[in-house]
Order: C-alpha cells, then sequence, then structure tokens
C-alpha cells in the first residue's frame, strides 16, 4: 500500500516536472498527455487507497527528517486516515476532470505546457497538504497551493488586472497566514511539537492550560485555535479575508474550478477539521468560527445576487457555501462539513466548468447583460447548469419514511439536498444562541442561493437573446473533451450526496471516521440533527424552491420587476452591488496607507531625520569648521576620516609594541 | 592531515593568487591582461573553494571545541598569537565565503571592462579578508581582518561603482565603520588589559564585571550593529549598494552583512552574557522596528538595487532577534538565516546585474514584460523571489520559521512583529516581480534584451540547487551548528548563573 500511496502522491508533481521538457521537446500535445496521464493514474490510485484506508487504521509513511533543532523535531511525513482518504478522491478526481477539460478549454492558448505544468504541481501541493502528518507540511502544502494560485491566477500575465488580483490573492492569503503561523507557534509553546500524534494525545490534559500572549494571561487552547482561524479565513475567504476570490476570477475558468471552487479554498475547512482533536477543546473558538461562517454565508449570497459576471456570481456563492463548511464546524459538525467540502467539490466545479463552455461558446464573454436563450444553442452545457445549480440550490425530495434500501436517507434529492440540509440542521440543532442565529442566516443565505441560482440560469440562457450577432454567428455547443468531464462531474454532483450520506453522516459515521476527527460527546450535533422539529428540515428546502420561483418571475415572466425592486430598495441594492465595500475600505486604509508610510518613512524617516543627523549632519558640521581652519586639504571629509583611522592605527601599534619592549 | 594548515591555506591562497596575478599578468594589450587576469582569479577561488570542502567534509560534527586549529606566535611578549580555527558557528560562513567568491568573478565576467587586472586582484585581496575573519581566533586578527575587508571592498565601490554619486556612498559607507571600528578598537584594549590576552577560546572563560560588561558590549554593538545593519544606523546600506558593481553587492549583501551577526555570535554573547541578557531588549526593539519599518521603505522604492537592499535589512532584523533569544531554534534559525540571505539576497543582486548589464538601469519603471524575451530569467527570478519571500520548501522559510519558533517561547510581541515580514516581505517582492518580469512588452529597448546565457545559468544554477536543498533538508546544515549552538547556550546560561552566585554571596 505505501507503493501506491506515494504514487497517488507524487505522481502529479512527476507531471508537473516533464510537462515542460515534455512540450519543448514533442509540442503541446506531450506535455498535456504526460501531465493527464500522471493525473489519472493517481486518481485511480486514490480511489484504491481509499477503500484500503477507510476503516482500516490510519497510516503514516515517514520519509526524511525536515528540521531536527533541540525540541523542534519533525520529518517529512505522509499521514493516511479517513480525513485524507476523502480529500485525495476530492483533490485527485477533480483534477483529472479539470486537467481533460482543459484541453479543450486552453485549446488555443500558446502557453499550454506551463498551464499543465502548474495545474500539476497545485494538485501536488494540495495532496501534500492533506496527507501531512504535522502542521509545518500543512503549512508547506497550504504555501504550495497558494503559490499554484497565484501563478495561475496571473496565468496570463499581459493582462494588467489578472496580475493585480494574483498579487492581491498572495497578499491577502498572507495575512491569514500571519496569524496561521502565530498558530504554529503557539501550537509547539503548548504541546512542545508539531506533530498531530502529540498534539492530538495531549490536547485534553491542556484544555484548562494559559499562557501569556502580549502581555495577557489566555486560555492557550482557545489563541491557538483562534489564531489558526485566521489562516483558515485568508485561504477559505471567509467574512474580512474573502476579498481576493472575486478578482481571482481573472485567472483561466479551469482555474476557478479547480483551485478557487473544490479544492485550495476548502484546504482552511479541512484544516479545522483535522485540528478537530484541538478545537473541541475551545468552546470559544468554535464560536467564532461559528458566526464568522455564518455571516459569510450571508453576505456573500447577498452580493451574489447583484452581479452581473457570470464568474463571480459562482465566485460569491463559493464564498457562501464556505461560510456554511465553516459554521458547520463552529458547531462540532466536522464530519457534515467534509460532507458538503466533498459535493461542493462535485457541484461547484461542475458549474464552474459549464460557465466555463458557456463563456467558450460565447467568445470570452462573460457578462450575462450580453447572454440570454442561450439553451438551444449550447444544451449539455445547459442541462449541466441545471444540475449543478439544483445541487446547490440543495432541491429534492424530503421523505419522513423509508423505502428499501433508501430508508436511511433523508429523501431523494441531489447532492447539496443532503449535505447543505443538514449543516444547517445541526446548527439549529446546537440549541446555542450561536447556532440559531447561524441556523437562520443559513436558511435566508439557502433563499438566496436558489435565487442567484435561478437568475444566472433564468439570464444566460433563457429569454430574448441579448448577444451580439457577430458573437452569436459562432455561439458552439463545447467539443466532447469538455462536455465529458462535465459529465462525470454531473454525476457526482447529482448522486455523491445519496451515496456518501450513510458513510459520512448517517448511521455509518463512526466507523467510518475512526479516530480521524473527534466530537466530545454531548457536542454531537449530527446526531440531534436526525431529531429536529419538521419546520426546521422543511424550511430551508421551502426557501430554496420559493428562491428558484421567485427567479423565475422575476426574470422570465415579468422582466420589469428586478429594476422596480433596485429603485425601491436602492441604498441596499447598492451595498451588495458593491460587496458591501471592503474594497474600498482595504484599499483606502490598508494598501494606500502602507505605500504612502514607507515613502514617508524613507524620505522624512532615512533621508531627513537618520541621514540629517547622521552622516550628512556630520559632513556639514565638520565642513564648516574645517573651512575656518584652512583651505588648502583636499576638501573631502572622508580622506580626514581615513587620516584619524590611520592615526588610530598607528597610536594603537606604538602602545603594543611599547607593552611588549 | 591532522596538522595540515588547511585554514590558513584557504586563508592565503587567494592573496598568493592575487600576487601572482599582480606579477605575472603584464604587457601591452589590455585585452589580453584582462583575459589572463579573469581566468587566473576563477582558477584561485575555485580551487580554494574546491579546498574549503575538505572543511564540510572533515568536520567533526559531535563537538562544540574549535577544528583544523593552527597556532603561532605571533607577539610572544604579548600573549598574542596567529590562532585560526573554526567551530559549528564559523564553518559554515568560511564556505559561503568561498563559495561566493568565484561566483563574483564569474559574474564580473563580462561586466567590469576597466581595469579587470586590479578588479581581479581586489577580489581575491577580499576573499582573505574574509575567511581570515571567519576562521581568526585571536581578537587582534581578528581586528585587522575585520577592518582588511573594508579596504578592497571601499575601492570596489569607490573605483568601479556605477553611480554618480559613489563617492557620497563610500563616504558614508566609510563613516559608519569608522565610528564602529574606533570604538570596537576601544572594547579590545580594554579586554586585553583586564584579561592580559586576545585569544577568543580564553576571552570566553574569563568572567567580567556587569558594569564593565555593558560598556564593552556597546562598543562592540556599535560597530556589529552598523555592520549588520540594525535601525537607525543602515541607511549606509542602501546607497552603497546602489553604487557598488554587481559583484560588490553580491559579496556585501552575502558576506560582509553577515560579519556583524557573526560578531554578536562570536564576541557579545560569549564574552558578555551579563551585558547580553540586559540588553537584549534593545536588539528586539531595534529589530522589530527594522522588520517593520524597512520593509515599508522597500515598498516604495523605484530603484530596485534599494529595493533589495531595504529588504536585507529586514531580513537581518530576524537574524538579531534570533540570535538573542538564546534558544537553540533561535540561534539555529539566525545562521540558516544568515546562510539562506547569503545566497538568496546575493543572488537576487545577481538578477538585478542582469538586468542592468543589458539596460544600464535601476530604474523599476524602465523595465516591464521581461518574461516575453527572458522565459528562463523569469524562472530564476522567480526561484529566489520566492526564497526571500520564505516560502516553505526554500531555505528562507527555513531560518524564519526556527527563529520565530524561538522567539514566540521568549516574547510573544517580538514575535508578532517580526512575523508582519511575512504580510511585507511578500508585498514588496511580488510588487517588484510584477512590475519588472509581468505585463505586456512595450519598451523597445527591453525588447532588445536577450534572455540568460550559458555563464549565467552556471552561476544561478547551483545557487537554486543550495536554496532547495537548505528549504528541505536543512539538517546537513544544522548538524554542523548543533554542537556550537547547545555549547553557546549552555555556557550563556552557566555564566549566569554564576554570576546570580556571586551577586546572593555578595549579599
Amino acid at each position: 500500500m505505501d507503493t501506491l500511496a506515494f504514487f497517488a502522491i507524487f505522481l502529479p508533481i512527476i507531471g508537473a516536472a516533464l510537462a515542460m521538457p515534455f512540450g519543448r521537446a514533442w509540442g503541446d500535445h506531450a506535455a498535456m498527455a504526460v501531465s493527464i496521464a500522471c493525473i489519472c493514474l493517481a486518481a485511480i490510485f486514490s480511489i484504491i487507497l481509499f477503500f484500503n484506508i477507510v476503516g482500516g487504521e490510519d497510516r503514516i509513511v515517514t520519509l526524511f527528517t525536515w528540521m531536527a533543532v533541540g525540541d523542534l523535531q519533525f520529518s517529512w511525513a505522509l499521514r493516511f486516515d479517513s480525513l485524507t482518504a476523502v480529500m485525495l478522491i476530492v483533490v485527485n478526481g477533480v483534477s483529472s476532470m479539470v486537467h481533460i477539460y482543459s484541453v479543450g478549454y486552453m485549446h488555443s492558448d500558446p502557453h499550454r505546457p506551463r498551464f499543465f505544468a502548474y495545474l500539476s504541481m497545485f494538485t501536488f501541493m494540495m495532496l501534500m497538504l492533506v496527507t501531512a502528518d504535522n502542521l509545518i507540511q500543512l503549512f508547506f502544502g497550504w504555501e504550495g497551493v497558494g503559490l499554484a494560485s497565484y501563478l495561475l491566477i496571473g496565468f496570463w500575465y499581459d493582462k494588467d488586472s489578472a496580475n493585480k488580483a494574483s498579487i492581491k490573492a498572495f497578499i491577502v492569503n498572507r495575512v491569514g497566514d500571519f496569524g496561521f503561523m502565530l498558530g504554529i507557534l503557539a501550537i509547539f509553546l503548548i504541546f512542545g511539537s508539531v506533530e498531530f500524534s502529540v498534539i492530538f494525545e495531549n490536547a485534553a490534559s491542556m484544555a484548562d492550560a494559559t499562557f501569556h500572549f502580549l502581555g495577557w494571561e489566555v486560555h492557550a487552547l482557545t489563541t491557538a485555535c483562534l489564531l489558526l482561524f485566521v489562516g483558515a479565513m485568508g485561504k477559505s475567504a471567509q467574512l474580512g479575508l474573502h476579498t481576493w476570490l472575486p478578482d481571482a476570477m481573472e485567472g483561466p475558468t479551469p482555474v476557478s474550478a479547480l483551485i478557487h471552487a473544490a479544492t485550495m479554498v476548502t484546504a482552511g475547512v479541512f484544516m479545522l477539521a483535522r485540528m478537530s482533536p484541538v478545537f473541541e477543546y475551545a468552546p470559544w473558538a468554535l464560536l467564532v468560527v461559528c458566526i464568522v461562517g455564518a455571516l459569510t454565508a450571508f453576505i456573500g449570497a447577498t452580493i451574489g445576487m447583484t452581479q452581473w459576471d457570470i464568474k463571480r456570481v459562482i465566485a460569491y456563492s463559493t464564498m457562501s457555501q464556505l461560510g456554511y463548511m465553516f459554521f458547520a464546524i463552529g458547531v462540532s459538525a466536522y464530519q457534515a462539513a467534509i460532507f458538503h467540502l466533498m459535493t461542493h467539490a462535485f457541484f461547484k466545479s461542475l458549474l464552474f466548468l459549464s460557465a466555463g463552455s458557456v463563456i467558450h461558446a460565447m467568445s470570452d464573454e462573460q457578462d450575462m447583460r450580453k447572454m440570454g436563450g442561450l439553451a438551444r444553442h449550447i444544451p449539455w452545457t445547459y442541462a449541466m447548469m441545471w444540475i449543478g445549480s439544483l445541487a446547490l440550490a440543495g432541491i429534492g425530495i424530503p421523505m419522513t419514511f423509508g423505502i428499501g434500501f433508501l430508508s436511511d436517507l433523508p429523501g431523494i434529492g441531489f447532492a447539496g439536498f443532503y449535505s447543505k440540509d443538514l449543516i444547517i440542521e445541526a446548527a439549529f440543532a446546537d440549541h446555542t444562541w450561536f447556532g440559531i442565529l447561524a441556523y437562520w442566516l443559513g436558511t435566508l443565505a439557502a433563499f438566496m442561493t436558489a435565487f442567484y441560482s435561478g437568475r444566472l440560469i433564468f439570464l444566460t440562457f433563457h429569454g430574448k437573446s441579448r448577444v451580439e450577432e457577430k458573437v452569436m454567428a459562432h455561439v458552439h455547443e463545447s467539443p466532447w473533451v469538455m462536455l465529458g468531464p462535465l459529465c462525470v462531474l454531473g454525476f457526482g454532483a447529482t448522486f455523491a450526496g445519496a451515496i456518501g450520506y450513510y458513510w459520512l453522516v448517517g448511521y455509518g459515521m463512526e466507523g467510518f471516521w475512526g479516530h480521524s476527527v473527534l466530537v466530545l460527546p454531548g457536542n454531537d450535533t449530527i446526531e440531534a440533527a436526525h431529531h429536529v422539529a419538521l419546520w426546521v428540515k422543511l424550511m430551508p428546502l421551502g426557501l430554496a424552491v420559493s428562491g428558484l420561483v421567485i427567479a423565475w418571475l422575476y426574470y422570465i415572466v415579468i422582466p420589469s420587476l428586478p429594476a422596480t425592486t433596485v429603485r425601491a430598495f436602492r441604498p441596499i441594492y447598492y451595498l451588495f452591488f458593491h460587496k458591501w465595500y471592503f474594497d474600498e475600505l482595504y484599499d483606502y486604509t490598508f494598501v494606500r496607507g502602507a505605500m504612502k508610510g514607507g515613502d514617508e518613512l524613507w524620505k522624512v524617516g532615512d533621508q531627513t531625520i537618520i541621514d540629517g543627523l547622521g552622516p550628512n549632519g556630520f559632513a556639514s558640521a565638520s565642513r564648516a569648521l574645517g573651512g575656518r581652519f584652512s583651505r588648502l586639504q583636499s576638501g573631502y571629509i572622508y580622506h580626514y576620516a581615513f587620516a584619524m583611522l590611520i592615526g588610530v592605527v598607528v597610536f594603537v601599534s606604538w602602545y603594543f609594541w611599547g607593552l611588549g619592549g | 592531515m591532522n596538522n595540515f594548515p588547511v585554514l590558513s591555506l584557504i586563508t592565503f591562497l587567494p592573496l598568493v593568487g592575487a600576487a601572482m596575478i599582480f606579477v605575472m599578468v603584464q604587457g601591452k594589450d589590455p585585452e589580453d591582461i584582462a583575459r589572463r587576469s579573469r581566468w587566473m582569479a576563477l582558477f584561485t577561488s575555485g580551487i580554494t573553494f574546491l579546498i574549503s570542502l575538505v572543511l564540510w567534509i572533515d568536520f567533526d560534527r559531535s563537538t562544540a571545541d574549535f577544528q583544523f586549529v593552527e597556532t603561532m606566535t605571533w607577539f610572544p611578549g604579548l600573549n598574542i598569537s596567529y590562532h585560526m580555527g573554526v567551530d559549528g558557528i564559523s564553518v559554515l560562513f568560511v564556505l559561503l565565503s568561498t563559495f561566493l567568491t568565484p561566483i563574483c568573478i564569474l559574474a564580473s565576467w563580462e561586466s567590469i571592462k576597466d581595469r579587470v587586472k586590479e578588479y581581479m586582484i581586489a577580489f581575491l585581496i577580499l576573499e582573505t579578508m574574509m575567511v581570515g575573519m571567519f576562521s581568526a581566533l585571536d581578537f587582534v586578527l581578528f581586528y585587522v581582518f575585520f577592518e582588511g575587508v573594508l579596504i578592497p571592498m571601499f575601492i570596489i565601490i569607490g573605483v568601479w561603482g556605477h553611480g554618480e554619486r559613489r563617492v557620497y556612498a563610500a563616504f558614508k559607507f566609510f563613516l559608519y565603520t569608522l565610528l564602529g571600528s574606533v570604538l570596537m578598537l576601544l572594547a579590545l584594549l580594554v579586554l586585553y588589559l583586564q584579561a592580559g590576552t586576545t585569544d577568543i577560546p580564553t576571552l570566553m572563560q574569563t568572567p567580567l564585571a556587569s558594569s564593565l560588561q555593558i560598556w564593552l558590549w556597546l562598543a562592540m554593538f556599535a560597530s556589529f550593529a552598523v555592520k549588520i545593519p540594525m535601525w537607525p544606523v543602515h541607511t549606509w546600506l542602501p546607497d552603497a549598494h546602489v553604487q557598488a558593481p554587481t559583484a560588490g553587492s553580491v559579496i556585501l549583501a552575502g558576506v560582509l552583512l553577515k560579519m556583524g551577526g557573526y560578531g554578536f555570535l562570536r564576541f557579545s554573547i560569549p564574552i558578555l552574557p551579563e551585558a547580553t541578557e540586559t540588553l537584549t531588549p534593545l536588539i528586539y526593539v531595534l529589530s522589530a522596528v527594522a522588520i517593520v519599518y524597512t520593509s515599508l521603505v522597500a515598498l516604495a522604492q523605484p530603484n530596485m538595487k534599494k529595493l533589495i537592499a531595504y529588504s536585507s535589512i529586514a531580513h537581518m532584523g530576524f537574524v538579531t532577534i534570533g540570535m538573542f533569544t538564546l534558544t537553540m531554534a533561535g540561534v539555529t534559525g539566525s545562521i540558516v538565516q544568515m546562510l539562506s540571505h547569503g545566497i538568496v539576497s546575493a543572488a537576487l543582486f545577481l538578477c538585478v546585474g542582469v538586468v542592468y548589464d543589458r539596460l544600464h538601469t535601476l530604474e523599476i519603471s524602465r523595465y516591464g514584460g521581461l518574461v516575453h524575451n527572458m522565459p528562463k530569467y523569469a524562472a530564476v527570478f522567480m526561484v529566489f523571489m520566492l526564497a526571500s519571500v520564505g516560502l516553505p520548501g526554500t531555505s528562507g522559510f527555513v531560518g524564519e520559521f526556527m527563529i520565530l519558533i524561538g522567539t514566540f517561547q521568549v516574547n510573544t510581541w517580538v514575535a508578532v512583529f517580526a512575523a508582519t515580514g511575512l504580510i511585507l516581505g511578500a508585498a514588496y517582492m511580488l510588487y517588484l516581480y510584477r512590475r519588472v518580469v509581468f505585463g505586456k512588452l512595450t519598451k523597445d529597448d527591453v525588447k532588445a534584451m536577450p534572455d540568460l546565457n550559458a555563464r549565467e545559468l552556471a552561476i544561478f544554477v547551483p545557487m537554486i540547487l543550495i536554496v532547495i536543498w537548505l528549504g528541505i533538508y536543512p539538517s546537513s546544515f544544522t548538524d554542523i551548528t548543533d554542537a556550537s549552538v547547545i555549547n553557546l547556550i549552555e555556557n550563556y546560561q552557566q555564566a549566569l548563573a554564576d554570576a546570580d552566585g556571586v551577586d546572593v554571596a555578595a549579599q
């Protein structure tokens, strides 16, 4: 199994390393072939691995020492448990589909080998992240995916907006990493180790520990967890550190699907689930996670309703869905968060790739105001977009009675129906004030989710065509190399929820997860979620259906309604449309502040004050003095200085000789 | 091999090479003189590097004692001797110096056209001084090398520098260092009068009164702080870099800045432990200010070399914080960070040199879109930019992380300030890279720039390998430093404990 594991992890980086030389030697097709072959093999291996790992013992494959200095000892090591197994399938599975899809999507790009090399490198880094056995290796993968994201957002480096977006993504993530790094430092201070096994074993005994942080006596685990959460907020675009994600849509659409929807942005969720044995002993940290997640879910959805760029709508939807995952963690429903992570990976990458197919058909047009009536022209894409949207909106038929093998399921529906509803119910079942808050915000967000999904479909595919004529002439369905992956992901978006339900969050849960996730007795909100009142279960679904219906009314039946609504609620509309003014605020305070501060420190601090009082002041003072004595000298101050030094040396030599003699 | 004076050989071989160039390279044809000087300098420094690998191979990792020791009487009546030797703290700096010198000579291959012979001689003398400085075990000997380094450096900036303000820069450089040197000389004299010897290992065992320690510490601090440089005595560095020729910047950033850090580790901490304990807060404050302050200033720079110079100051702020935590991780981290910075910043200045050789300007705004016509260059620059940013897997991360681990255990405030370097460091480097490398290629003169040639690639490839090696498997380096660092910390704590004992007894 170790060999298999080794290949599942390292094949992608081999593909990445070979893509560029293969491309140079035998052309773009060789480059694409080698990276696709590597990634597909890795995906197959991960499926085999999945069945090997789940239910078995955790395995750790140690490679070699990384750092060994005093107490700081850890190695490069791969950890395989159920949590990793799920992530392996998601990462390698979605990645292989995106690789194949990119063959079609990038067919006219002159830099295809580079693109595939980056994609494969990203996949490897993500695998390092999910198989890490210690926090530093997790951080290695964490920064590695950040780098890949930076490179891929800025893949079209001629575009100024793409370069800006890529730097923004990196820096905002670094702000999160600032917290993450301090969190790691705190963990090391508390546990004397950064290795998961040591941390998890000792978490319970540290439940009441305190330490001094910035002059305060603080609860150790709460502080550490909050700092780690700051890192997760950056990577997973939670409210406050979310501003990079929509801009990241400057990258090619396959990148948005793989990195900014299915995998990298969920790394924060994964990290918190991985650290569940610590978070469980930090209830205040969980409270914060829950509130931030719920607000993100809500605010992301409000912005998503108002955007015109098809990719940005989906980007805000991603932000909102990540919010769901976080408030699930906040109420200790880690398994539900990972379950949603998995279903979301399928339907959100499906949505992005379908959007890519639309953009492809539309000759790179992304503005939905210039679309409409496309359903007839690109029927497959249209169908796939519906599947993705229904899965996102969480549509299904609830059942309170069991039918045969379906008896464990809460009903029949698309993937999101199982995972999202469970999260909302778990929040309610937590019976804390923040759980209830999350329930209501999540429910409202579910309504808005359905509305903007419907809006996207109706604006793009229905109604009268608003497409420019010369674009319309070229509208065509995408080739099979793109539609194939769409169908695979469509299958996942339809059935992943029903298939995974029993194992990930149903009765098979305990056997499935083993020790990879810890939930303290009394915090088991998933179990409690199965027993909440019927209205609690039906409310999100009812609102989702009405969201779709209202979208239909707005954009198909009475097309004048949107404008009327905007007029009626102008200030609120502007707030949503301008993304709650986060970008403006940050730009004004931090970006300009840093630039202006740097300039002033340089010109005033360094040049006027330090140099003025220091060397320049000294020079002019001595020049003034020197001028009085004589003008015969050369006038250069350093000549005096040099003479002085020589004088000192002579003096010292004389002194020593004198002593010696 | 035990008695073979390998350290002296490494130290003085370049000097011999310089003498040979001076004597043997004669003739009428300046082209021919230049060519022969280049080859002889490359040959000498290459051989020196190969011999210095003996240190790496034969170094005993299990002991903190000085190795490859050579002792010869120098001033018999004065107890001053020619005493050379290396331990885990210094040996890697010797290797860094011998590694960077041939790289500098290769980097100057085409860019230096005037007085090539003198230039090469200056560089070889510089190498002798650097290696001698890191191997000297006698304070007087150390002082000679320490000051001796400045003379060729001063000349290299003054003669082969490429700015109009090189006289100003050289003067500023000189004035600052002079101040430090005079004070250190005073400290040296006082130490000698107190201990009756200038032998460094003996001085480490000599207890000194706490009040005296403070004065000595401050005097040495003046010298080392200028060299590193620490805020607020840093303003000579950006000017010196901007005016220096590429290879001058490489040595300046790669080795000269480390002289200050090495000085702290070799003198201030082991010889003056009580003063170190008392004055550590000063180091913390100045370093934390430096990290935030110079990072912000770097962000505002329109000049490539100034930007990287300011980033160096920020990185060296990490170093001073790390070593004064006196924790295993902190001190080791500061050594690793110095080595890493020695390679990475040197490489970044080489990257600047590559484009300077082609366009003869350091203004960032004159470039843009280099990725189109210089893809190899873009890739190389990317690697070192990421290492400078401290991406895990590169050398930059290992040092920074160890330092942060050590710092957090001692003082969380300092750790938080230092960690802001994570954000700001990424900001100014990415911003620089974007302006130089990305974007549309519109300027005609930039379009005409050719990609890296074989010589330039040969310079960069070994540096990239070291950056990744140090990033993924730093143990091969920390194994060397381990015993000496443990020894340093144990002696420090022992000295403090003894001093406490004396205080208690006095009461």
